[in-house]
């Protein structure tokens, strides 16, 4: 009795006219879609985008040229040389981010033991020539003073798991 | 003389609008598969995306036409041509009102049956002439699936032949006069179904698509087609399916027919409504169900559609044939009175 019952359901097309019924409560579901440009998602403060180098609050640059971030980097990204500077202190000559290697794991800023190195919340970011993937110690700097206010609030809001 | 102009004026009135609604059928199947999908699909390009699939044919007309190396560069071209040509073609005998018709033939549902097989014929050639293993797997599963759906689609067609008593699809349409339950769909029902599975498969369109089978043999037939010989075999798919779907409309569902025929007040309330825009109704309720089906049902397997084809469609036609030449003898009903 059963797989007649089975045999008139599956010539009805019974299971078929389910799944449309479903599909069809769908198309009159609420859109999910975000709007991309106009919309945003939120984003978290331990976002991992574009890096940026800070510095003190009296305009010195934080980075002591440990090279614990390079040293830590899983794709070698980052190339660092430095130098002693006049007043006896070590510092950078060279801070090279290579973004096309660079994973976004975040390690560099996890290891930096001055809070330099930092990953920031920006994600919409573009390069027209070649070699413009490759961020120089200058341009980590200027990412770094443009947002440093957005940095420092995303810093102070982690603290507390660091 | 001017009985050519006057006969080409009517194919560009109706060619036109076909390429038209193939047009807006793409940007329609994003829409609704989106919809479904709980997207929203295009609304980039002009209002709400309405613009979407101008943009798409000018990019496929700007783009270059890659013909592979140790391809038959006559027949790689031919082939989308031939794929197209039927497709328009077979609209020279569909009655889009009564008496709207381009050639009113008495043989109209045999000249559906032989456009409607030719399309395969661009499919098998675009396959071989690409020279791909790919493209040449698509053509083969077309060729087959689309030979054993044709069996079971020619029956069907036998059972209307015989319900209507004529090949003349103007005569099919006003056989079914006198009301929604007068139609066809009725005492055909298993015929009706059949029919339209079977010209989903025909278009090779999902779930029946293994000859496309993106996840399986990328493209199928036209992996190796790019710019304007792609776009042309995208046309024909529409167009066949919007064919399928008038075919559908005026052979089991009344045609130009409207719904209401024999219903008191409904009837007179919607008697000004001409019957091109029924019958437009009917074609946009099935396309409607392409695209639901599309976002609907996972692929078939290729041994199921073979097997659907041929030991479940093929014996129900057969059955139900010899219960409608039952019928039509006994002067059964309100249908074969």
């Amino acid at each position: 009795m059963k797989t007649v019952v089975n045999y008139f359901r599956s010539l009805m097309l019974w299971e078929l006219l389910i799944g449309m019924r479903l599909t069809g409560r769908y198309f009159f579901a609420k859109k999910i879609t975000v709007q991309y440009p106009e919309e945003k998602t939120p984003q978290s403060p331990r976002f991992r985008g574009l890096h940026a180098l800070r510095r003190y609050p009296n305009g010195e640059e934080r980075c002591i040229a440990c090279k614990l971030c390079e040293a830590v980097c899983p794709a070698l990204a980052i190339t660092i040389e430095s130098e002693q500077r006049a007043d006896g202190t070590r510092r950078t000559t060279l801070y090279d981010i290579d973004l096309f290697k660079c994973i976004y794991c975040g390690f560099c800023e996890e290891s930096c033991p001055v809070d330099s190195i930092v990953e920031t919340r920006i994600f919409e970011y573009h390069f027209e020539k070649r070699g413009e993937n490759i961020m120089h110690k200058q341009d980590l700097l200027a990412v770094g003073d443009k947002n440093e206010k957005q940095i420092a609030a995303d810093r102070a809001q982690d603290a507390a798991y660091r | 003389m001017p009985e050519i102009f006057l006969i080409l004026a009517k194919i560009t009135l109706i060619v036109v609008p076909i390429m038209l609604s193939v047009a807006y059928l793409t940007l329609a199947e994003r829409k609704v598969i989106g919809y479904i999908q709980v997207r929203i699909g295009p609304n980039r390009v002009g209002p709400r995306g309405l613009l979407q699939p101008i943009a798409d044919g000018l990019k496929l007309l700007m783009k270059e036409i890659i013909v592979p190396s140790n391809a038959n560069r006559f027949l790689f071209i031919a082939a989308p041509i031939l794929a197209l040509a039927p497709a328009l073609a077979a609209w020279a005998v569909i009655p889009f009102s009564d008496g709207m018709v381009l050639a009113d033939i008495d043989a109209g549902l045999l000249y559906i049956l032989a456009l409607t097989s030719m399309g395969v014929y661009g499919i098998i050639i675009a396959g071989w002439a690409s020279n791909s293993k790919y493209a040449f797997l698509g053509a083969l599963r077309s060729a087959a699936q689309v030979v054993s759906y044709e069996i079971a689609m020619g029956f069907a067609l036998v059972g209307v032949l015989l319900a209507a008593g004529s090949l003349n699809l103007g005569a099919i349409v006003t056989a079914q006069q006198g009301g929604i339950l007068h139609w066809f769909w009725l005492p055909l029902l298993p015929l009706f179904l059949v029919y339209f599975i079977s010209g989903v498969a025909e278009t090779n369109r999902a779930p029946f698509d293994v000859a496309e089978g993106e996840s399986e043999i990328v493209a199928g037939f036209h992996v190796e087609y790019s710019g304007m010989t792609f776009a042309l075999f995208f046309l024909a798919e529409y167009a066949n399916m919007i064919l399928v779907a008038a075919l559908v409309a005026l052979m089991f569902c009344g045609g130009w027919l409207s719904p209401f025929q024999g219903i008191p007040v409904l009837e007179g309330v919607f008697a000004w409504v001409p019957g091109l825009v029924w019958l437009l109704a009917k074609m946009a309720f099935f396309l409607f169900l392409f695209l639901w089906f599309r976002a609907t049902f996972p692929r078939y397997r290729y041994d199921q559609i073979m097997r659907l084809g041929w030991k479940v469609f093929i014996p129900i036609t057969i059955v139900w044939l010899v219960v409608v030449a039952g019928a039509v003898l006994a002067h059964l009903g309100p249908w074969f009175a």
